[in-house]
């Protein structure tokens, strides 16, 4: 068994083993038992980093088994520096997500843990698949355990946001399908690999980009179709929010990265001033929307929809730096994003309120949270030495070098970032105490400092010193450029 | 002309007469209330003929009898393993059921479900058109008195009545069709039928003709759109222990009779009939899917779930001719994506219908989608045995429903025929509207507070049964490629000969 296939397979076998306890009595039992499977499909994610070999774009750590004879599947598994870094990501966010819960999921633990366990494996399977099919089953299974996570823990709503998130994403990864029989009844296989060279005519590149287009936009989400992210992210419980937004959004972008742009380049060319105009109205006009919002959780998440527009303009700009910069705020999202929903989750936790005006002088009874809470407020506006600045940045240097303008309308998003980010943390931090629920807080307790600590170490450290992160992608990301440089006709 | 060969193909068949008669017998002297003894020789009866056909199957001769009247391939021995297994699971599941509604008075429940399945049985290794209408036959004439088995409740009654008359209106139908065909081309015997049909010397009007009738009779017993008045008024009338016996097993003979039909005797009428189930199939997935969402009644909502579900079987089945060309490899793709999509639901039904019935046993019927209300707090095992078969019907992976539309889906596709390809879009747009309406049950069940706090029991066999069943549609989700390869594998043999 490969590496890969631990990083998978670990999380979701511990899975299954704590869906299996599932008395009121076990459940601390079931939380240490959840806690070991996340840990250990972080330790296996290890071996993956100290043995990823750089300066090759080849697929490493490859694992090749038949699992579908009949229609040539294989279970084939296999690591570039484009995906490398959403495996041990994954997993980290897992045991933040496993500890975050700790204390404040007390009914069906095993059913929760169980979730997010399968769920991290999922999603790592999505990350690794280098056969369309199986990288269609990881991505369209990951769907049930959410669906049940945000039908069963959580808010008022949650039904009609279970629903939503579940027939949205349905609905753009079954088009996908059709895409994936079209490339492997032209190919005679499933591999992504040899897709990649596959010659096709323009207006196959178009259907199957459209298709293709038609699940990532609606996972990244991008607009129009970021409607549904908003709504979950409300309902959500804390745990759910992390992962959609840290981990979950990024295989719609990682999708347009695999599939769209290789495999049909002249379309993404074609169609480029498309998802660049939508990922511009992502980025101003849902910044703008962002700032008007009286719900937190609903802030971070259009905040969410306008970084994930960074994500996909720095795709389509076609040059090196911003494809890089693309991933890099994928990475950096992942930590900042997952940050500030557990944030929000610490203090709903507390208050059970979301409501910006429910709080007010939070900074006086709760100094150590938001000094953490800063961090991070800044970090989602981007401010240099933090994890959110060097993906803008580099996106917004491309997208410079590409079209001036574009570079100018993409660097207002720093401008509107602050703007909604500083004045959500001056209504909620600072000021007076306002109210008696903000009188009574309690500071954070240890468990929730050191969550807090390890991801706030993981957004300085990768601000200050990103060359872990971008070393490991510039081989990946010039053979790719190469790939959608090549026109197929 | 009945030599050892011929006793040999009809084994299966024999044995399970013998033992319909001997249980019948039997059953006279048996006095308790679950009737045991009778329960216990079924169930062994049928494992012994699943065993003799398993047997048969992965020999994978063929060998015609009884001058060509009866036909046993690879095919036909997997469908009658199958069958045999689906109904021994049917019995386990339904028996609480039947005893706790005094459906168990007379051991009928058990006889007639032998009978049933030797209709099927007799269908599926028919190689004659009137071998086929007897087994049809057979087999109706037990559903009707099965799904009347509760003489004093009036909903089954009605039911009874009116599956009694559509389908004998659909025999009839079937009938006259297929005595068109004898008259044009002067046979019964399908390899007959065949070769007269293809050589093109008979008039094609006289055919169209039958074949329209054919085709019509054969979509009233699949239960397809617009021949499917039926299906949603006897799932829901039938006592649910005969629902799933109507709604199970009997698929797999429906789809024996149409290949047999339609593909080994009609083929080179095939751009004729393959245009009717284009129509059929489309019709079936728009209303299923949407007249599914609109219901309450869990039965219902299965019963229409059933039409779209079918409707994707035909599907399967009319891409295997592209552009009036048949080629083996793609029809042998196209037939067994049909194959392995019939077996595949019949296997998801038994355990959709077994968590129906165990909760129809706690004295109420519950047949509500509310009265699922909360089930994973009451029952978390078989709250997940039922989300599991809901997200595979809905087609979600890595659960088995999803490959088998994937296996339909690609014959579509890999026809090459844009019309085709958008049918398969189609396809893809309506199960996402099936989607919800399965959705929906799984939401009541987890997300719905429960309206008692009782916890679900059932007996060892039940539960064992249950949670293989449901176990069975995750396991092959994983690892689909062995069913697949045995109905590629069963499909093409029966093809080559």
């Amino acid at each position: 068994m490969g590496l890969l296939s631990l990083a998978i397979w670990t999380p979701i076998v511990f899975g299954a083993v704590v869906l299996a306890f599932g008395k009121q009595e076990q459940a601390k039992m079931v939380r240490w038992i959840a806690l070991i499977g996340a840990l250990a499909g972080l330790l296996v994610t290890i071996p993956l980093y100290t043995g990823f070999q750089l300066g090759t774009s080849a697929m490493q750590f490859v694992e090749k088994a038949s699992w579908i004879p009949r229609f040539g599947i294989n279970y084939y598994l296999g690591v570039d520096g484009i995906s490398f870094w959403f495996v041990p990501l994954t997993a980290f966010i897992t045991v933040i997500v496993v500890l975050a819960s700790w204390e404040n999921i007390t009914e069906r633990v095993n059913q929760y843990m169980g979730a997010f366990l399968i769920l991290s494996g999922l999603m790592i399977g999505v990350f690794s698949a280098l056969d369309g099919l199986l990288f269609y089953v990881f991505f369209e299974a990951t769907l049930i355990p959410m669906y049940l996570i945000i039908g069963i823990w959580g808010g008022p709503n949650r039904i009609y946001a279970a629903f939503k998130f579940f027939l949205y994403t349905l609905m753009g990864s079954l088009l996908t399908l059709i895409a994936i029989l079209y490339l492997y009844t032209k190919a005679g296989s499933f591999e992504i690999l040899a897709w990649h060279q596959l010659p096709l005519s323009m207006t196959e590149q178009t259907l199957i980009f459209f298709a293709f287009f038609a699940a990532f936009a609606v996972k990244v989400p991008m607009f129009p179709v970021h409607t549904w992210l908003p709504d979950v992210h409300v309902e959500a419980p804390t745990g759910g929010s992390a992962v959609l937004a840290a981990i979950m959004l990024k295989l719609g972008a990682y999708g347009f990265l695999r599939f769209s742009m290789p495999i049909a380049p002249d379309a993404a060319h074609k169609w480029a001033w498309l998802i660049i105009a939508l990922s511009l109205i992502a980025v101003i006009y849902v910044g703008l929307v962002a700032i008007v919002q009286k719900d937190m959780k609903k802030l971070v998440a259009y905040s969410s929809v306008a970084h994930m527009g960074f994500v996909t303009l720095g795709f389509f700009i076609f040059n090196d730096i911003g494809v890089m910069g693309g991933i890099v705020q994928m990475i950096a999202h992942g930590f900042v994003s997952g940050a500030m929903f557990l944030c929000i989750g610490v203090l709903y936790d507390r208050v059970h309120s979301r409501e910006i005006a429910a709080y007010g002088g939070v900074v006086n009874t709760m100094p150590k949270f938001a000094a953490f809470a800063l961090l991070f407020a800044m970090a989602n506006c981007g401010l240099p030495g933090t994890a959110g600045f060097i993906g803008e940045w580099m996106v917004i240097l491309g997208a410079t070098k590409f079209n001036f303008w574009i570079g100018v309308l993409s660097a207002t998003a720093l401008i509107l970032g602050a703007a909604y980010t500083l004045w959500m943390y001056k209504r909620v931090y600072f000021g007076p105490v306002t109210n008696d629920n903000v009188r009574e807080l309690q500071d954070i307790g240890g468990r929730e400092f050191f969550i807090l600590a390890v991801l706030a170490a993981a957004v300085l450290y990768m601000g200050i010193y990103p060359a872990p992160f971008t070393d490991v992608m510039g081989a990946s990301v010039a053979d790719l450029l190469k790939h959608v440089a090549t026109s197929k006709l | 002309m009945i030599d050892n060969i011929s006793w040999l193909a009809i084994y299966p068949e024999i044995v399970l007469l013998v033992m319909g008669c001997v249980i019948t017998l039997v059953d006279l002297g048996v006095k308790s209330r679950g009737r045991t003894v009778t329960y216990i020789l079924s169930l062994l009866t049928l494992v012994v003929v699943a065993v003799i056909t398993g047997m048969y199957a992965s020999a994978g001769n063929t060998f015609y009898a009884f001058g060509n009247m009866v036909v046993s391939d690879s095919m036909g021995n997997w469908l009658k393993c199958f069958a045999a297994i689906a109904m021994a699971v049917t019995l386990v599941y339904g028996r609480g059921y039947a005893r706790d509604r005094e459906m168990l008075r007379g051991g009928e429940y058990f006889s007639l479900s032998l009978l049933a399945l030797l209709g099927m049985n007799v269908m599926i290794s028919g190689n004659n058109f009137l071998i086929i209408y007897l087994g049809l036959e057979l087999l109706t004439l037990s559903s009707y008195a099965l799904v009347c088995l509760r003489r004093d409740n009036e909903t089954a009654v009605e039911a009874g009545m009116k599956y009694f008359v559509l389908g004998a209106m659909a025999s009839g139908f079937l009938l006259y069709g297929l005595s068109m065909i004898y008259g044009a081309t002067g046979s019964l015997d399908i390899g007959e039928v065949f070769k007269a049909v293809n050589s093109g010397l008979i008039r094609h009007q006289v055919l169209v003709f039958g074949l329209v009738f054919v085709v019509a009779g054969l979509a009233f017993k699949l239960g397809v759109v617009p021949f499917h008045m039926w299906v949603p008024d006897v799932y829901q009338g039938a006592p649910t222990a005969v629902t799933i016996i109507v709604g199970g097993a009997p698929k797999l003979a429906a789809f024996a009779i149409v290949i047999r039909l339609l593909v080994d005797g009609l083929l080179p009428l095939a751009i004729d009939w393959q245009q009717m189930l284009a129509v059929l199939a489309i019709m079936s997935l728009l209303v299923g899917n949407l007249a599914a969402i609109a219901q309450t009644n869990i039965k219902r909502m299965l019963a229409y779930s059933t039409i779209s579900q079918m409707g994707f079987v035909l599907l399967g089945l009319m891409s295997g001719v592209v552009n009036g060309n048949v080629e083996a490899a793609t029809a042998g793709n196209a037939y067994s994506a049909a194959m392995f999509y019939v077996v595949t639901y019949v296997l998801t039904t038994l355990a959709t219908f077994g968590v129906v019935l165990l909760l129809a046993r706690e004295g109420f019927e519950s047949e509500e989608i509310a009265d699922f209300a909360g089930l994973n707090q009451r029952s978390p095992l078989y709250a997940g045995v039922m989300a599991i078969c809901l997200f595979s019907m809905a087609g979600i992976p890595p659960l088995v429903g999803f490959y088998s539309k994937l296996a339909v889906l690609q014959a579509l596709v890999a026809s090459g025929s844009g019309l085709y390809i958008a049918l398969a879009v189609f396809a893809v747009i309506m199960s996402l509207i099936g989607a919800f309406y399965y959705l929906r049950v799984v939401k009541v069940m987890y997300f719905d507070k429960p309206i008692t706090a009782t916890k679900v029991s059932a007996p060892l066999d039940v539960r064992a049964v249950l949670v293989v069943n449901g176990a069975l549609v995750l396991i092959l989700g994983i690892v689909p490629g062995g069913l697949m390869k045995l109905c590629s594998d069963a499909v093409l043999r029966a093809l080559a000969s």
